[in-house]
């Protein structure tokens, strides 16, 4: 018997052509170049918000007290404002706890929707509105914020108070819905529900193109099996669309919670925590930096900026917990 | 509508007359069009009880139409329309007083490609039907077994009900949807090329489920593979095109078919001269 030696293994070698590497070139910068500028941000954050961090640490996060104090907004010294008595205090917790809280509300009320117009668009809508449907929805995913907030304060308003005036009604023994005054315009409520209309274009759209990638053959395959449309939908459509319109849902929350205008114009900014989302008192991250910014002094841009840190953060956090729950609900094919 | 209860009339005396009504199932003049494209003329077929009959040609030919057309799938294609009568065991299948829905319980289908529901189980799988069509079954572990074992399927995976069907290889996917389907308990399954994707293994496996089945309920198959045809059907129907609207060649016992068709094309077509 002859023994067959094991040869050494060649090397072996992907080559490129001349083509490929230029491209590979091309691609590889342009990913470098968003990657670096995501960098330099952070970095600008980081350094410009040590400050405040330093003097205020957690308590920045969590306290409920915003003070400015040294310069006159008027331009003049303040008395007392030396250097040594700086009694400036900046802490953003209601404005978090808003942030969120404005945010859940609009997710709450836009998530039927999309998927109920999702739904309708994809599968109940007659064929020939369908086109004008899909593309208007596409166009007022577009439309800028400030219009909604525009739209929310000017027609909404009047119509929001009477939801809000109702829920406080029947529903006032529920911490949550009841109220110290009987104020309902500007709340969370209302400022969540115009971000709701805001938000649903996207996650309608998002969640209609997943929903119409449902393999034809396993929606006739639940016809065939004795199943109604909406049967098909429930068991097919549904659970197949999952991940996309969870995906979708976190565009949507992505944009709720860093909106700015539309809650600065429809939100009374206050720094005091509060659940109770009919009351006239609120505010959020974003439009508290708009608000403050113009007129801060350079401790106070400090402490602006750590506020931008703090909901970059939060919304990478809201990100990585999206994309861990569209891993785990893809369907393996 | 009258003109189809018409028929549906003339044909069951016709049937009265002869012997008792035909049990299986039957088309009359069957037409197929989508729009203004006539895609099917004039078919007119019988499916025997407990029988496997193989619908060959080439294609384009309008076997997928014809076949969609037995279970009122082919109404779901926007535009479509079809003239003639479809009876299942003498009672016409498109009256407007049949509930599609319960037609289809009846008339069972399974796919070309293997299509478990990706988000369930096996067993859910199996099921799934029961659940789609509110059927009140209290039985579920013996209809799992049963429609398992009756697809081949039930020993390769007694041990893992609970994994997804899409952990299943091809051929088990595609017995995992025959099972699926016999658990409405159909009287007849229309089969649309269900080897097609998948590798000669498997389709022997499915070939020999098939006849299995063949004992209690009717088979129609469509296929492209001529030996397959020959190796599962009891009598084979011949369909073709010759531009226009598909139509049927001949129709006979199988054997006959392979060996002696009435049909030169027939001939031409089963021994691979075109197609």
């Amino acid at each position: 018997m002859t023994i067959v030696e094991t040869p050494e293994p060649r090397q072996m070698m992907v080559v490129y052509s001349r083509a490929d590497r230029i491209f590979r070139r091309i691609v590889t910068g342009g990913a470098l170049t968003s990657l670096l500028l995501l960098g330099f941000i952070t970095a600008f954050l980081v350094m410009r918000s040590a400050e405040t961090f330093r003097q205020f640490g957690l308590d920045f996060i969590t306290g409920s007290e915003w003070f400015s104090a040294g310069e006159d907004p008027l331009g003049g010294a303040v008395e007392g404002a030396v250097e040594e008595v700086d009694e400036s205090v900046f802490s953003i917790g209601p404005m978090i706890v808003g942030s969120l809280v404005v945010a859940l509300i609009a997710m709450l009320i836009a998530l039927p929707l999309s998927i109920g117009g999702a739904l309708y668009i994809e599968f109940y809508a007659p064929r020939s509105i369908y086109r004008v449907l899909v593309s208007l929805l596409d166009l007022a995913a577009a439309i800028p914020s400030l219009i909604f907030g525009l739209w929310g304060i000017q027609v909404f308003t009047a119509i929001g108070v009477r939801w809000a005036t109702l829920l406080n009604d029947r529903l006032s023994f529920i911490p949550i819905f009841s109220v110290e005054f009987e104020n309902f315009g500007r709340s969370p409520f209302v400022a969540g529900c115009v971000l709701a209309a805001l938000v649903v274009p996207i996650t309608t759209s998002v969640s209609r193109e997943v929903y119409s990638r449902t393999p034809r053959d396993l929606i006739d395959t639940c016809f065939a099996l004795g199943g109604s449309k909406w049967g098909a939908i429930r068991s097919v459509v549904m659970p197949y669309g999952k991940s996309g319109v969870i995906a979708g849902a976190m565009l949507g929350l992505g944009r709720a919670l860093g909106e700015t205008v539309a809650i600065y114009l429809m939100l009374n900014l206050v720094f005091r925590y509060s659940f109770e989302i009919l009351d006239s008192a609120g505010g959020n991250v974003a439009s508290m930096i708009a608000l403050k910014f113009g007129e801060a002094t350079d401790k106070e841009i400090s402490a602006l900026i750590a506020s931008g840190l703090v909901l970059f953060i939060i919304t990478l956090i809201v990100n990585m917990i999206a994309s861990s729950i569209v891993a785990r609900t893809t369907p393996r094919a | 509508m009258t003109q189809t209860q018409i028929t549906t009339n003339q044909s069951a005396n016709q049937q009265n007359g002869e012997t008792s009504k035909f049990i299986g199932l039957e088309t009359q003049g069957v037409h197929a069009w989508f729009g203004k494209h006539h895609a099917l003329s004039n078919v007119s077929l019988r499916f025997p009880e407990r029988t496997v009959t193989g619908l060959i040609g080439p294609s384009g030919c309008g076997k997928s139409t014809f076949i969609r057309l037995l279970n009122r799938m082919h109404e779901f294609i926007p535009s479509a329309a079809m003239a003639g009568s479809v009876l299942l065991n003498g009672s016409d299948i498109y009256a407007p007083e049949e509930d599609p829905a319960m037609i289809r319980l009846k008339v069972g289908m399974v796919f070309q490609k293997p299509n478990p529901f990706p988000a369930m189980t096996i067993r859910e799988n199996v099921l799934a039907g029961i659940k789609l069509a509110h059927l009140k079954r209290s039985n579920h572990d013996e209809i799992v077994e049963q429609c398992l074992t009756r697809a081949g399927l039930w020993k390769e995976v007694k041990d893992r009900l609970q994994a997804s069907g899409g952990s299943l290889s091809g051929g088990q996917q595609q017995r995992l949807c025959i099972a699926r389907s016999l658990a409405v308990e159909p009287q007849v399954l229309l089969m649309d090329e269900p080897c097609s994707a998948l590798d000669p293994g498997s389709t022997l496996r499915i070939e020999e489920t098939i006849k299995e089945l063949a004992e209690k309920i009717t088979v129609i198959i469509v296929t492209h593979n001529m030996q397959q045809a020959s190796r599962v059907s009891d009598h084979c129907a011949f369909f073709l095109t010759d531009g226009g609207p598909g139509y049927l060649v001949e129709a006979d016992a199988t054997r006959k078919m392979f060996t002696n068709p009435t049909d030169s094309r027939t001939a031409d077509y089963v021994q691979g001269k075109f197609g």
